[in-house]
């Protein structure tokens, strides 16, 4: 049986026009939850079909295409998005950051500084900032039209009386061009400051909610904070103990159920490169090892 | 100076000139005019369904009157209409030179967060940015509504009736506004916890000078609070005057019925 025959990137022409128009406003407007009709996708809600409509409306075939999940390359998540648009669209695919051109995301900025020719597509699954606050959308859309913002501070007040610290580790909201406060989807709070004057474009699209919004290059993003609990990015304090590397972010593992644990990049194209250039950590046994060893 | 205050004082706050609003074929209120000057503390009383709680939304700019206008002194001295107030500046007024105490203290606060972010959530929306600083603010005023500063970050769920109504006063003070509107606000508490507030809000009014249009069912707090009177029925003002006059001596019928049905123990 022959395949069944699919437009370039599974969507329909009119569809992509669609997307691109609102990518279009939301470039414009940076910070802007941009409305969009979002489209049934050959996967489930909740698996990045924001993301996924936004690359398969903005990706031509010269394009190299790289897609994380949680700063990785080899999760479900991020292989079959990859496989679906290798499929679909016969377009490369890279795990190398500084090869792709357009960076599909969920979870993670990569360590990697961005460049001009790249774009980053972030999936998200909840766009408005103030949702949990204020769950009436036409009470947040009357709130981003009119900038008061008052409420967002509320969230970090709350966090800091019970916390004694803003303990918001995620999701940490940010004001976009002095102007749009944004949610910079569930990103750990480590890379808020690489969206800040990036170069590459950052695109947001969440499929469930239908919202498209944007960063262009080279924008001020700001994490708010109170002048006297100023926002901190969280690391663990810790060297990666494959590649040694003091400033990544790392995900904790745990090895065994007596407490062992060990930290390692989440970035595992930053990790991989470094440990190609010879940079060790202190693990003595990490897992390959082990099983070289074995023989 | 002293002579600015006076003639500050001298000039109307607020402005009803005339106000109608009818659903259909039920008349809300009609021709409804009044002057309320700062410091003043004017009730409406009446029995329900005589239209003042329509009165009051429309006074607050929360439901556009049919016929008539309302015009209010803003803080740079000018007299504006409300209607034509844009958004923007309408929700701004409404959240720094005003206040709203609803009855129910579940429309007026946000129950899901402490008691401290409640408090200063005004403040944050104009712009404070200091932990400590609104903290501090949030503390001084809970102690000012006479509630324990303990409880600064417990939720309003976990608050009594009277002392959440007495967080929805701090929370709608805290910005100093000059006019505070209530629906209500001793409705649904029981007698010694209705005294409480009512020492409190009568403490609080002449301390800060407050101008409050207050809507009330009853004419104790009226007598307890207000200095002027305005007697409603069927969407008509059919007496006004000082409350002590109003009440000691009525002049229409409605408002002698009204005065002899209070039961005194």
């Amino acid at each position: 049986m022959s395949s069944p025959a699919y437009n370039f990137a599974y969507l329909d022409e009119q569809t992509k026009r669609m997307v691109r128009r609102a990518l279009l406003k939301a470039i414009a407007i940076p910070g802007y939850q941009v409305p969009f009709a979002s489209r049934e996708m050959p996967m489930p809600y909740g698996w990045g079909t924001g993301g996924v409509q936004v690359t398969a409306a903005i990706i031509g075939p010269a394009d190299v295409l790289k897609v994380i999940d949680q700063g990785s390359d080899d999760t479900t998540n991020a292989v079959s998005i990859r496989k679906f648009f290798v499929k679909t669209a016969g377009v490369a695919a890279t795990t190398a950051t500084e090869d792709a051109t357009i960076i599909q995301t969920r979870h993670r900025i990569p360590e990697r500084a961005l460049g001009e020719h790249q774009v980053l597509v972030y999936q998200v699954p909840i766009p408005e900032p103030l949702r949990f606050l204020e769950p009436r959308e036409t009470e947040t859309r009357r709130m981003h039209a009119l900038a008061e913002y008052g409420l967002m501070h509320v969230k970090l007040y709350e966090d800091i009386a019970k916390f004694g610290h803003i303990a918001t580790a995620y999701d940490y909201p940010v004001k976009v061009n002095d102007r749009y406060v944004m949610d910079p989807s569930p990103t750990p709070k480590f890379d808020n400051p690489k969206m800040d004057n990036c170069a590459a474009i950052q695109l947001f699209g969440a499929g469930t909610e239908k919202r498209i919004y944007a960063i262009p290059p080279y924008t001020k993003v700001v994490s708010l904070d109170f002048e006297d609990h100023p926002f901190v990015p969280y690391r663990f304090n810790a060297p990666c103990e494959l590649c040694g590397s003091e400033d990544s972010y790392l995900d904790e593992i745990v090895t065994d159920d007596k407490g062992g644990r060990m930290f390692v990049c989440s970035d595992s194209d930053y990790c991989e490169g470094r440990q190609a250039a010879g940079h060790t950590g202190s693990l003595i046994s990490a897992p390959y090892k082990e099983r070289a060893a074995r023989g | 100076m002293a002579n600015q205050n006076l003639r500050e004082n001298d000039e109307p706050l607020l402005i009803a000139d005339d106000l109608s609003k009818s659903f259909g074929k039920i008349i809300a209120c009609q021709d409804v005019s009044f002057k309320l000057y700062p410091g003043e503390i004017l009730a409406i009383v009446g029995e329900s369904g005589s239209g003042k709680s329509t009165l009051l939304q429309i006074l607050s700019g929360q439901q556009s009157s049919g016929q008539g206008r309302v015009s209010y002194r803003m803080r740079d001295g000018v007299t504006r209409d409300l209607s034509t107030l844009g958004e923007a500046e309408r929700r701004f007024l409404f959240r720094t030179d005003w206040g709203y105490v609803h009855q129910d203290p579940a429309q007026g606060l946000r129950m899901a967060v402490s008691a401290g972010a409640n408090v200063g959530e005004r403040l944050m929306a104009v712009g404070w940015n200091h932990y400590g600083r609104i903290r501090a603010a949030a503390s001084s005023w809970l102690e000012r509504v006479e509630i324990d500063v303990a409880r600064i970050d417990d939720t309003p769920r976990t608050y009594s009736g009277g002392m959440r109504q007495r967080l929805q006063i701090a929370r709608n003070l805290v910005t100093q506004p000059r006019l505070v509107f209530m629906d209500e606000p001793t409705g649904g508490l029981d007698v010694s916890v209705q005294a409480r507030l009512l020492d409190v809000l009568r403490n609080l009014v002449r301390e800060l000078h407050l101008a409050v249009v207050i809507v009330t069912h009853d004419l104790a707090v009226a007598r307890l609070l207000s200095d002027r009177l305005l007697v409603m029925k069927g969407g008509q003002v059919i007496e006004t005057g000082l409350t002590d006059q109003v009440l000691d001596d009525p002049a229409e019928h409605y408002t002698q019925l009204l005065v002899s049905s209070i039961l005194s123990p």
